[in-house]
């Protein structure tokens, strides 16, 4: 049978905050001894009271906007409790049901370029926990990590497939790394990612009985744990069976999902407000302020990059990271003097450019070749001073030492060979070399000319232009 | 109006709180927790009617942006200063019993 898979989302962002969320403890503590970024609040020793950071109200805020969310006049803090070690007071500083935003969305593009809108539920504030160690027989805890500042971002179940949670996920990282509020970094713990997924018969308009996968820490693994679910479950339905209501975990190694607890063991959290914190009152000039304080957001800088010329799926991909797009607007602005269209630059960063920054390991931000020396290598290759396969070394060359493109194609003489006495010799010392290619022509095997460029080109040791190689060929075979 | 808990109920809560009660225990706390309810229902019995919910009794009312700090870093305890209650510890860690449910 066919099935339509149901699909929302909880990300986990910790912000990027000097101090942590209800005290003044260093945020910093990636590289600290454990237990030393740590203080009477988020140790949750007792009467310590918790204050809130205004700055990271502002990032939940900013982030609601730039959501496209709501922001309520009033919000308010709630407990969560639930026991766990590494949870210091038995109870998390949570936003149970008056969050600081709700009710957004969020625009992906999908690879054959339709978009689609993912609505958000929620973008509200809670606490980090410590970080515990399971050594067997006991457990070892660390609280740095108790009372990070941290942002959960919820969606509703508007996600179809593992692609669409992946371009989803891509998104909401832009924005988040574009806003300067988190640097959205799963590998590191600083975004997580939690998934349910239920299946429904094609067509049908009622709910199946929804699986959560916790602990997903990779982009990748989001994708892989969803379209594995997809599988088993609908393997499930297919042979009558009933799809068990369950937590689950995603085991990176044996690329499946684990059980990790059932129904009957689900968390009761009795919830109820605050009482040491009070309600947070979004007053319309703050919001103003926070709104004026917006960058320009992927969605913008991607609208800009297709009225300049560019495919809506290169555009999107081009603006993912703000270093990116900022390369690439650079890039485009100096590309109008150098004679290089935006497309054209488009498709040599999206190849020859990130095929080298993959290679190489490096970040746009710090590489050798300068926004408006590629562009300036485009113009030499759209003008016809230089074929492509020579812009491909001279690119190779520019990105190794710095050097600009027309220096490196002065110094290794790639200037394209496009004066036609020289081709014209060369061309006829091809014919005469290559008898049987010519007769197949003449006998209408048109793709020798093909081989007959290829001798051409490696005679000049590919500085011809192929484009006039072959109209010369034309011209002389007839 | 009465809110009797049943016992089934109370044992729920006290596995919540991680609480072992005596059969004995969970009696009186029964009673006591029924009698809590109770008085919650006779508030419910006012008329709230044109009142505004209350989502909290603490409010700094007009001020702006009310209790609230600068994000500025202040100093933390000294490792040995954290650790100096834990029951146990290991390398400058809280030491546990075994977390079982990952
Ligand atoms: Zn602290």
């Amino acid at each position: 049978m066919d099935y339509e898979a149901i699909i929302g989302m909880e990300v986990h962002a910790q912000l990027k905050t000097a101090s942590k969320m209800f005290c003044g403890c260093d945020a910093n503590y990636a590289a600290a001894p454990p237990n030393t970024h740590v203080c009477p609040v988020c140790l949750g020793l007792p009467g310590a009271l918790p204050v809130m950071n205004r700055v990271a109200i502002e990032y939940v805020l900013m982030a609601g906007l730039a959501l496209n969310c709501a922001i309520p006049e009033e919000a308010k803090f709630d407990r969560k409790n639930y026991p766990y070690p590494d949870l210091v007071k038995g109870y998390q500083i949570s936003q149970y049901d008056m969050p600081l935003s709700r009710d957004g969305w969020i625009e992906i593009r999908l690879e054959d370029g339709t978009a689609k809108r993912i609505r958000i539920r929620r973008a509200h504030l809670e606490e980090d926990t410590g970080k515990s160690t399971h050594m067997g027989a006991y457990s070892l805890v660390d609280y740095n990590r108790s009372g990070m500042p941290l942002m959960e971002v919820v969606t509703e179940p508007d996600i179809r497939s593992g692609a669409e949670a992946w371009a989803y996920l891509t998104k909401l990282r832009a924005i988040l790394r574009y806003l300067g509020i988190a640097s959205g970094n799963m590998e590191e713990g600083a975004m997580r990612c939690e998934v349910n997924i239920s299946l429904r018969p094609a067509g049908s308009a009622a709910f199946g009985t929804k699986v959560e996968v916790k602990n997903l820490n990779s982009f990748r693994s989001v994708r892989q744990s969803i379209d594995y679910e997809i599988k088993r479950q609908a393997a499930i339905l297919d042979a009558g069976g009933q799809v068990e209501q369950v937590t689950m975990g995603w085991d990176e190694n044996a690329g499946r999902t684990v059980v990790q607890r059932s129904k009957e063991e689900a968390n009761d959290y009795r919830y109820f407000p605050e009482p040491d914190l009070p309600v947070v009152r979004a007053r319309r000039a703050w919001v103003d302020e926070l709104r004026a304080r917006l960058p320009e957001l992927p969605d913008a800088r991607q609208e800009r990059l297709i009225a300049a010329g560019l495919r809506p799926y290169d555009a999107q991909v081009l603006t993912e990271e703000r270093e990116v797009a900022e390369y690439v607007d650079a890039a485009l602005s100096a590309g109008q003097a150098a004679g290089a269209d935006a497309r054209s630059i488009s498709n040599w960063i999206m190849g020859e450019l990130f095929r080298l920054l993959k290679e190489s390991g490096q970040d746009i931000a710090t590489i050798q070749v300068a926004p408006g020396e590629l562009a300036a290598l485009v113009g030499l290759v759209n003008r016809g001073a230089i074929n492509a396969a020579a812009g491909k070394q001279v690119l190779e060359e520019m990105f190794a030492t710095g050097r600009p493109a027309a220096a490196i194609v002065e110094a290794r003489g790639l200037a394209q060979i496009s004066d036609s006495s020289e081709l014209e010799r060369i061309v006829e010392e091809a014919i005469a070399a290559n008898p049987k290619a010519v007769q197949d022509y003449r006998e209408g095997k048109k793709a020798a000319v093909g081989f007959l460029t290829g001798q051409v080109m490696r005679a000049s040791r590919g500085k011809a232009n192929p484009q006039v190689v072959s109209e010369l060929l034309r011209a002389k075979l007839g | 109006m009465s809110n009797t808990l049943t016992l089934a109920e109370v044992e729920h809560i006290a596995e919540l709180a991680k609480l072992g009660l005596t059969p004995q225990e969970a009696q009186m706390f029964q009673e006591q927790l029924s009698a809590i309810l109770d008085y919650a229902a006779m508030l419910q019995q006012v008329d709230t009617e044109g009142v505004l919910p209350t989502a909290q009794g603490l409010d700094s009312g007009e001020a702006e942006r009310p209790g609230m700090r600068e994000d500025r870093v202040a100093p933390s305890l000294a490792q040995a200063q954290a650790l100096a209650n834990a029951p146990a510890q290991q390398d400058g860690q809280f030491k546990v019993h075994p977390i079982l449910d990952e």
